[in-house]
């Protein structure tokens, strides 16, 4: 009877790349997402027993990671949901030859709050379903639909300005 | 499940938006975005956002897997191999890698078919009857290459596979069985894949084109290489058939002051995955599949016919 825990240990090293991608553009800079990388590594090995074979583990990964790094902000910042706009500081870009909309796009995704950046990445670049974002983030699908509505609004916005009625109402560009 | 005509809400444009809304809503959908010209600004600046997002994923480039991040999950594996069935796994992959068939394949002028008695003489039998597969291969084609290729190569059968091949079939147990997450570029975007890759890798790649053999392009992926490799860039094509079998073909690029030897066709059976790999003019190539030796062959021989047109 051959166990393949170790098999399926390794089965991790293939998935490091496309999550330190991913961490990027959740993160923010570089060594940020490094750090959660490194930690969502940590914790999936520790936690190993809990990994069922036969589940996808890619989902495994990423609940984890989200878990993670909601967790850090909430400790590292009130989560009051009032992200600074103002007077945070620059987000800390690595120089990537990005043309000049997509820096515009980087910077509108790190002025959204962690929660809806979550949401929307899940959603946009990784594909998930409504269903399984929430369960990733652990959240009903009616919280993942408004973050993702506040997150596309709040990029929309950023990026294009406010349309005539939003600038009556303002957005709540940070709410939650 | 939502009414078929009830009013059409925002979850509705972005379920929209992103694919995900049931089909017998369409029409519901669409009825209300050509009578709200609002809404349907909105949904296509919601759409132009999501290809925008899509692509900045993939221009993102966080460059070769630092070692300590691996080195978390080695450490762990090792742990996983201290139990004796772990090492009893261990020794079994062992004998799998070692067992790599020193089953050559020249690479020379010759239709690759036409030297299929070369192919097929793996390593026990060539040692069993005194002689090596080199020498078969090498009165098969006698050509430079072939001899090059034995000059270099036990070929009592121990010789383990180029790390590249290792990590080619690793990324084929990963990936392959993936259903959502099998590429990171689809093929519908094949011009900007192939672009996309071949920058990454620093020469020019192809994706080969296998329609006729029944296997269409799924897509792409971007990979980095292990071990001493780590810091490569490595390229993965993966293919499809009407039946869901997934074949990929993995692509390493040397640079000019560490080219392995080039090698003639040789082939390693890890696990389910039977890996064919050669390596020619700075480039190694892996065609991995869970198929027979003679169909991964078959297409092997397709693929190196079109990189290398005579």
């Amino acid at each position: 009877m051959i166990d393949g825990a170790a098999k399926d240990v390794a089965q991790i090293l293939g998935h490091i790349p496309a999550l330190r991608r991913y961490a990027r553009l959740l993160a923010g800079d570089a060594a940020a997402a490094d750090d959660l990388v490194q930690d969502t590594l940590e914790r999936a090995c520790a936690k190993w027993s809990l990994w069922r074979p036969g589940t996808d583990l890619r989902a495994w990964l990423m609940t984890l990671m989200h878990n993670i790094f909601l967790n850090r902000v909430r400790d590292w910042r009130h989560d009051d949901g009032h992200a600074a706009l103002e007077d945070g500081p620059e987000p800390a870009h690595e120089p990537m030859a990005h043309a000049p909309e997509m820096l515009d796009l980087h910077r509108a995704l790190d002025r959204l709050t962690p929660a809806l950046r979550s949401a929307l990445l899940l959603v946009t670049v990784e594909e998930y379903t409504y269903a399984e974002a929430a369960e990733i983030l652990q959240v009903p699908i009616g919280t993942i639909m408004s973050r993702l509505h506040r997150a596309r609004e709040t990029v929309r916005v950023l990026m294009e300005g406010p349309t005539d009625a939003q600038r009556t109402h303002p957005l709540h560009l940070v709410k939650r | 499940m939502m009414e078929k005509d009830a009013a059409v809400t925002d979850d509705d444009l972005h379920a929209f938006v992103d694919g995900q809304l049931d089909a017998e809503r369409v029409p519901a959908v669409l009825r209300h975005l050509q009578a709200h010209p609002d809404a349907a600004v909105l949904a296509a600046s919601w759409q132009a956002q999501r290809l925008q997002m899509r692509r900045l994923y993939r221009e993102t480039e966080p460059g070769p897997v630092p070692a300590a991040l691996a080195a978390v999950v080695q450490r762990r594996i090792r742990r996983e191999r201290w139990r004796p069935w772990g090492q009893a796994l261990a020794a079994m992959l062992l004998v799998a890698v070692g067992a790599v068939g020193a089953r050559l394949w020249p690479t020379g002028g010759p239709a690759p078919m036409t030297v299929g008695s070369g192919y097929g003489v793996n390593a026990g039998a060539g040692a069993r009857s005194g002689g090596s597969p080199g020498t078969a291969a090498g009165t098969a084609t006698g050509t430079d290459t072939a001899a090059k290729v034995l000059g270099g190569q036990p070929t009592d059968g121990s010789a383990a596979a180029p790390q590249f091949v290792r990590d080619a079939a690793t990324a084929y147990a990963v990936f392959a069985p993936e259903v959502r997450h099998a590429v990171e570029v689809p093929a519908q975007e094949e011009a900007h894949l192939v672009q996309w890759l071949s920058r990454r890798l620093g020469r020019p790649l192809t994706a080969p084109v296998l329609q006729a053999q029944g296997y269409r392009l799924l897509g792409g992926r971007l990979l980095t290489g292990d071990g001493n490799d780590a810091t490569s860039p490595r390229a993965q094509f993966m293919y499809e058939d009407a039946q869901g079998r997934r074949v990929t073909l993995y692509v390493a690029v040397f640079p000019p002051q560490s080219q392995p030897r080039e090698t003639a066709f040789r082939s390693v059976r890890q696990g389910d995955a039977e890996s064919f790999y050669w390596i020619e003019n700075g480039y190694g190539y892996a065609l991995s599949a869970a198929l027979s030796s003679s169909e991964v062959q078959a297409l092997a021989s397709v693929i190196y016919d079109q990189l290398y047109p005579r």
